[in-house]
């Protein structure tokens, strides 16, 4: 395609089209985390955005306002402090001092979960700061596979690349085929609370967003249904954020107490439009039975899918019921190699999902620390740039691996999925591999080595487990856990000294 | 094939599993179990590892490893990870796609309550188990 940009955009804007050993797609907090650690390693790239400023869905998103995620203004450790991030995780990571804890920086109100116009304000802030270019109002609109790589087209012409990396969030609205339900809008279009008083609204869904819509209209409606064919799943349950958070559990304590809120196991047969509402037909599911309500408002707080446009055209796998790309543990294309994905998209890599907690790649506090792991693995696979790897004392192994179980961001925000991982070689020594996810450790070969990772099994319990790799076949240790969560114990260092000498010969 | 939510639900009511469960039950059972894509040689079940889930498959083939050697093959409508689940321990095998496979997944600590929910497919997974001893006594 040709050229067509105004003379004064090519000359403002950064990375106009052309060739460019990689190319991220998107702005959002995945995209700019992805171009800072790409930057920080010497792998040359653009990022384009089709939007006009960065934050990707915080720019409208979470509707009412305010995030489920926290931001603790008084944390235990300083913010230069590796273990600052579990404290904090809407800010992005960065190797600067004056790049860091940015969104408290914005946060005034006493809460330590941020609203979204302070969580905008600390990714804009970053982008500033980090120096991070991006190309803006430049759509990304089809993809095609070259000898030497792909070429995605876009508003402003071609960009040709090694690999693609795609930032593009899972922010897309998304409705299951439902008769009627064309007639009512999805979360992303709902109305302010207000607009929502004195009548009947049921919403159809019961995760996170349909909770938070609940606990945005308590004030103001006498009746909220929640129906989906499933029970909710609460975090306090599932031990994981792949659950609703407590902060959105009002609704919840309503309809245990008969207040108003009505949550029902049901799936939704159809929604008929009856000149002042609605009509809702459903069937129950976990107890059997037929419903019908009338209601003044419908909003299908459904859930979201990936714009993935014409990535599956080239063969992209998803799962998921067709809304997520099935992904390597770091994160490429199962079936499309050279596409790799960033942000929340990023959780099409699974994991071992040990004990039902899947990884927390979803989310800023979880992608932020892929983005690191997946710009090393670049540079390293694809660039030839050799990444650092520390030599570590024998004497210092114990108390770095239980330091880490104990505090280090990644493998909290990550569990089961980020390890740290020390390599073992009489050549070479002891080396600090850095953090890899926990899939690829142990599904793959590669020399005698540990990783350890933080586990929560089935009844809640944090714990470190120790995966040891001797001659190519893996072991699981787990350690045990600490009411105070703290994994430096003498008892901990025996622990780990036992397996560390069983299983690699060390110490 | 990608497959949407009205495949999911269509795939699962032809599955000898869920047979029994009516069309909003099918819709639950969606809702419940994520539906997993796993590329050609990626490990499932990992021998020895504490915490794994229970998997039934959608579509493609897996493949039963102990100690690295092959010992069985699983398709459509077949399911493993039970035995872990039921019993609380490591699985005594490897399983791993030996063709693009898409299962469903559910935690073990989900297990319990969901056969309790669903009574069915409980007797339906007790007939399959049941078979699969009974294969196993005529080897002997």
């Amino acid at each position: 395609m040709a050229l067509t940009l105004a003379p004064a955009k090519q000359q403002t804007q950064p990375h106009p089209p052309g060739e460019y050993p990689a190319v991220i797609v998107g702005a959002g907090a995945g995209g700019l985390q992805m171009s800072y650690f790409l930057h920080r390693l010497g792998v040359r790239h653009a990022v384009i955005s089709e939007d006009s400023n960065p934050g990707g869905m915080f720019r409208k998103f979470p509707v009412y306002q305010r995030l489920n995620t926290w931001s603790k203004p008084y944390p235990p450790v300083e913010p230069t402090s590796r273990h600052y991030a579990w404290f904090d995780w809407n800010s992005l990571l960065a190797d600067e001092r004056t790049h860091l804890a940015l969104v408290p920086e914005f946060m005034n109100d006493g809460s330590y979960f941020p609203t979204r116009l302070e969580m905008e304000r600390g990714l804009e802030t970053f982008a500033e700061r980090a120096a991070v270019r991006v190309r803006y109002g430049c759509r990304w609109e089809s993809t095609r596979r070259t000898e030497s790589g792909f070429v995605l087209g876009t508003s402003d012409g071609e960009y040709r690349c090694r690999i693609a990396i795609f930032a593009i969030g899972m922010a897309e609205p998304w409705k299951p085929e439902i008769p009627g339900i064309d007639q009512v809008p999805h979360y992303a279009e709902a109305l302010p609370s207000r607009q929502y008083a004195r009548k009947r609204v049921l919403i159809l869904g019961k995760r996170t967003s349909a909770f938070e819509m609940a606990d945005a209209l308590l004030a103001y409606t006498p009746q909220i249904i929640l129906i989906s064919p499933r029970p909710p799943l609460l975090a306090i349950h599932t031990h994981s954020t792949a659950g609703v958070r407590a902060r959105y559990l009002l609704p919840y304590e309503d309809h245990v107490l008969g207040g108003g809120v009505f949550m029902l196991d049901a799936a939704t047969e159809r929604i008929e439009h009856t000149g002042t509402g609605f009509r809702v037909s459903a069937s129950g599911t976990t107890r059997p039975g037929t419903f019908t309500f009338a209601v003044d408002a419908v909003v299908a707080a459904t859930g979201w899918t990936t714009p993935l446009r014409d990535l599956r055209d080239l063969g992209l796998a998803t799962f998921s019921q067709d809304r997520i790309p099935a992904l390597t543990p770091y994160w490429e294309s199962t079936t499309v190699p050279g596409i790799f994905f960033a942000g929340a998209t990023s959780t099409g890599s699974v994991g071992l999902r040990k004990y039902g907690v899947p990884g927390n790649s979803g989310g800023v506090s979880g992608f932020r620390h892929n983005a690191r792991v997946l710009a090393a693995y670049l540079a390293r696979t694809y660039f030839d740039i050799s990444v650092p790897r520390p030599l570590v004392r024998p004497g210092d192994v114990v108390g770095y691996l239980l330091s880490e179980a104990s505090s280090a961001a990644e493998l909290w925000n990550q569990r089961s999925y980020l390890a740290r991982v020390l390599s073992v070689s009489e050549e070479a020594g002891i080396l600090d591999e850095g953090i890899q996810p926990l899939a690829a450790f142990v599904d793959s070969a590669g020399p005698d080595a540990v990783a350890v990772v933080l586990e929560t099994d089935a009844q809640g319990d944090h714990h470190p487990a120790v995966y040891v790799r001797r001659d190519g076949r893996v072991s699981e240790h787990a350690l045990s856990g600490d009411p105070l969560l703290d994994f430096q114990s003498p008892d901990h260092r025996a622990q780990l000294t036992s397996i560390l000498k069983d299983g690699l010969g060390l110490i | 094939m990608p497959a949407g939510r009205e495949d999911l639900i269509n795939d699962l009511a032809g599955l000898a599993l869920f047979a029994d469960l009516s069309r909003p039950q099918l819709e639950a059972v969606v809702h419940i179990l994520e539906d997993e894509y796993f590329a050609e040689g990626q490990r499932i079940l990992r021998q020895g590892f504490s915490g794994s889930n229970l998997y039934i498959i959608l579509s493609g083939e897996a493949a039963v490893f102990v100690n690295g050697t092959q010992r069985a093959t699983l398709g459509r409508g077949e399911f493993f990870g039970e035995i872990s689940a039921l019993l609380g321990e490591a699985p005594a095998a490897d399983v791993a796609a030996l063709h693009p496979l898409r299962c469903l997944v559910m935690p073990a600590a989900d297990v319990e309550s969901f056969l309790l929910t669903y009574p069915k497919v409980a007797f339906r997974m007790l007939q399959a188990e049941a078979r699969r001893v009974r294969s196993a006594n005529l080897w002997r």
